[in-house]
């Protein structure tokens, strides 16, 4: 029979270790509010750890929060907070350690280190928690969600913000990431290394130091994210780096320095996206094979494409671009005329960065249209044969 | 004393004149079609930005070149009157200059106010773009009238000045990119930036795309572009830069004024 203990000042309990230690497989253990000064907290068999009204936990800088370890284990709806700083731990509010079947849910984790760290685990929710760091440097953060080695996940609903990385994955394998919103980080919002078969959808990525970074992954399935407002002088939207067979499909972004940079990635699928008022809408770089951008709007971009190098297999049909001015004789909705997206200036930048001292400037603007009416220098393969004459209804979020 | 009593006269005799009217009506309804157009009032500031950066400089320095040769007697008039000849043709520059200025600011402020610009998020945006105008205005009606002092042929003078807006606008522009290309394996971070502030046109459009948030493309070439784009220095260093190029042609006319047997 699965029981239910109590903590609280005036129970037989008022540690949440103690109870935990007296607890049976299966048991409830019911936190009522106050403060606990306790850290390291096992939970090292099946329980519900339930916090009632967000009992607080106060780590006072002395390692971990919670460690959890088994299976079928819940956490929910506590506050945790003063987390130690390490150089040589990675200390986390939670660390879930070989776990099966876990929940952590609802907690509110500040000045964090590391906020939920969960390794070589399994099909695991983490939900609804709200992660925050004090804003330091880089090397001295910690990331908000770090998953290693891990598979069947669901990251959902999150709110991670001032950590290095929002939300981290390496080595991570048929994983969801939904609904959440990972802001003014660091470095990356989302970081994905080495993980394969993946979706995040949903999610929203504003104002980290770095954008999201998305690296030596495959088939990696990305939709209706917003990317925005990652306005720097090293910001990405979106960073693509050795992705093979991914799809992007319905996202947004927008005001980044950078839209997608993409680099060394083949077989991606760019679909229904909107690009809006980013200086480089997307940033091609070497190696990238058979990359296809199929209706998707480009509104008001600084630079459309940049693109380095000669030969290319990136394909551009059927987009909406704001700079489109050809015409449409035979009335299919697309322009008779090709669109070339790589306008000389973006071009000679690409050789030389300090070039973009002359933007907007009417030199350039006479060049750029010389270089449309004959095209000497941009790549001639590198057109959009069917720009779409009106843009698509992508729908705002 | 001198000085206001001659920029009060220049400025009466323009408003008699019918080219400070037609400057402002150019200006209002260049105004009302660009937001009739884009309704978006950021996006007319940045299509705006283009137009300042390259009109008011030609409209300057045709002004300029035109107002001297159209007062030559007048001018040769004051000569013989006990007046100091600084204070005469300073006069007759600021003058001109402000009331030129003055039709920009009231020909592009009042269509924009009427669409809200005082109440909108780019007001800071424009209103350097209005003080970047007034600028080039002096600088460029500064340097129409150096060459005009220094040519008596009308239809020299003209062209000189004319050219003289070409190579600011577009000629340098071409030949700066050239020397980029050509030189590109050298570290060419300041070079770029001095040749920047080397031309009063370049320096304007940077500070007012700076205001506009580009600041972010210019640093990610580079640590320098960085350092200077990315905080208050560039702002500091182009204001900096745009004051000394008021100076420069004033001090220059001045000069050849003094020598000018008229």
């Amino acid at each position: 029979m699965a029981g239910t203990i109590r903590v609280c000042d005036t129970c037989r309990f008022q540690s949440i270790a103690g109870a935990i230690a007296q607890a049976n497989k299966g048991d409830t253990v019911l936190v009522y509010p106050g403060v606990y000064r306790e850290s390291n907290i096992q939970v090292d068999k099946s329980l519900y750890v339930v916090g009632i009204n967000y009992p607080r936990v106060d780590v006072q800088q002395q390692g971990y929060g919670f460690v959890l370890k088994g299976d079928s284990i819940t956490l929910k709806g506590f506050e945790i907070y003063d987390v130690e700083q390490s150089y040589v731990k990675e200390y986390a509010a939670v660390l879930v350690r070989r776990c099966t079947t876990f929940v952590v849910e609802d907690l509110r984790i500040r000045r964090a280190f590391f906020g939920i760290l969960a390794e070589k685990s399994s099909s695991g929710v983490i939900r609804d928690n709200r992660i925050s760091g004090v804003y330091r440097t880089e090397a001295d953060a910690g990331n908000g969600i770090h998953l290693w080695h891990c598979k069947h996940m669901r990251i959902e609903g999150n709110v991670v913000h001032h950590m290095r990385d929002g939300i981290y994955f390496e080595f991570v394998s048929r994983s969801v990431i939904e609904h959440n919103h990972s802001h003014d980080n660091v470095r990356y919002g989302l970081h994905f290394m080495f993980s394969n078969n993946d979706e995040y959808h949903d999610n929203i990525f504003e104002r980290n130091g770095a954008g999201v970074a998305v690296m030596f992954s495959k088939y990696i399935h990305m939709r209706r994210n917003v990317f925005r407002d990652n306005w720097g002088v090293a910001s990405y939207g979106l960073l693509l780096k050795e992705i093979y067979d991914a799809t992007i499909t319905d996202n947004h972004f927008i005001r980044n320095t950078i839209g997608i940079n993409i680099d060394g990635s083949t077989r991606i699928r760019y679909e229904r996206n909107l690009f809006q008022a980013n200086g480089w809408a997307v940033r091609i770089l070497g190696a990238s094979y058979q990359n296809d951008f199929s209706e998707n709007n480009f509104l008001h971009n600084t630079f459309d494409v940049a693109f380095s190098g000669r030969e290319t297999t990136v394909r551009f049909v059927r987009n909406y671009w704001s700079d489109y001015t050809g015409y449409d004789l035979d009335r299919d909705g697309y322009g008779d005329v090709p669109y070339r997206p790589v306008k000389l200036f973006s071009y000679i930048v690409n050789q030389v960065p300090e070039a973009m001292v002359l933007l907007r400037s009417l030199f350039v603007g006479l060049i750029n249209f010389s270089e449309k009416v004959s095209p000497v220098f941009t790549p001639d393969n590198l057109v959009d044969s069917k720009p779409a004459m009106r843009a698509y209804d992508i729908e705002v979020r | 004393m001198q000085l206001y009593k001659i920029v009060r006269y220049v400025i009466r005799d323009l408003l008699r004149s019918r080219w400070t009217y037609v400057y402002f009506a150019f200006y209002y309804l260049l105004g009302m079609v660009l937001l009739f157009i884009n309704r978006d009032l950021s996006k007319a500031v940045i299509t705006l930005m283009n137009i300042i950066t390259i009109l008011t400089p030609l409209i300057g320095t045709v002004f300029g070149v035109m107002y001297y040769y159209n007062s030559r007697e007048f001018i040769q008039l004051l000569l013989a009157q006990p007046l100091r000849r600084d204070m005469l043709f300073s006069g007759q520059y600021i003058g001109v200059s402000l009331s030129l200025s003055l039709s920009l600011i009231l020909g592009l402020g009042i269509p924009f106010s009427m669409y809200g610009v005082l109440y909108s998020g780019v007001i800071w945006d424009f209103a350097v773009l209005l003080v970047i105008g007034g600028f080039l205005t002096f600088i460029f009606v500064g340097l129409a009238l150096v060459v005009a002092l220094a040519n008596d042929n009308r239809i020299k003078g003209f062209g000189y000045a004319i050219f003289l807006w070409l190579a600011f606008a577009v000629v340098y522009d071409g030949l700066f990119l050239l020397g980029l290309l050509y030189f590109r394996d050298y570290p060419l971070e300041k070079f770029a930036l001095g040749g920047v502030l080397v031309n009063p046109i370049d320096l304007s459009r940077i500070l007012i795309l700076l205001k506009l948030d580009i600041a972010a493309l210019m640093g990610f070439t580079g640590a320098v572009f960085k350092k200077v784009f990315g905080t208050s220095v560039g702002m500091i260093m182009a204001f900096g830069a745009l004051l000394l190029w008021v100076w420069i042609p004033w001090q220059l006319m001045l000069w050849y004024a003094r020598r000018k047997d008229f």
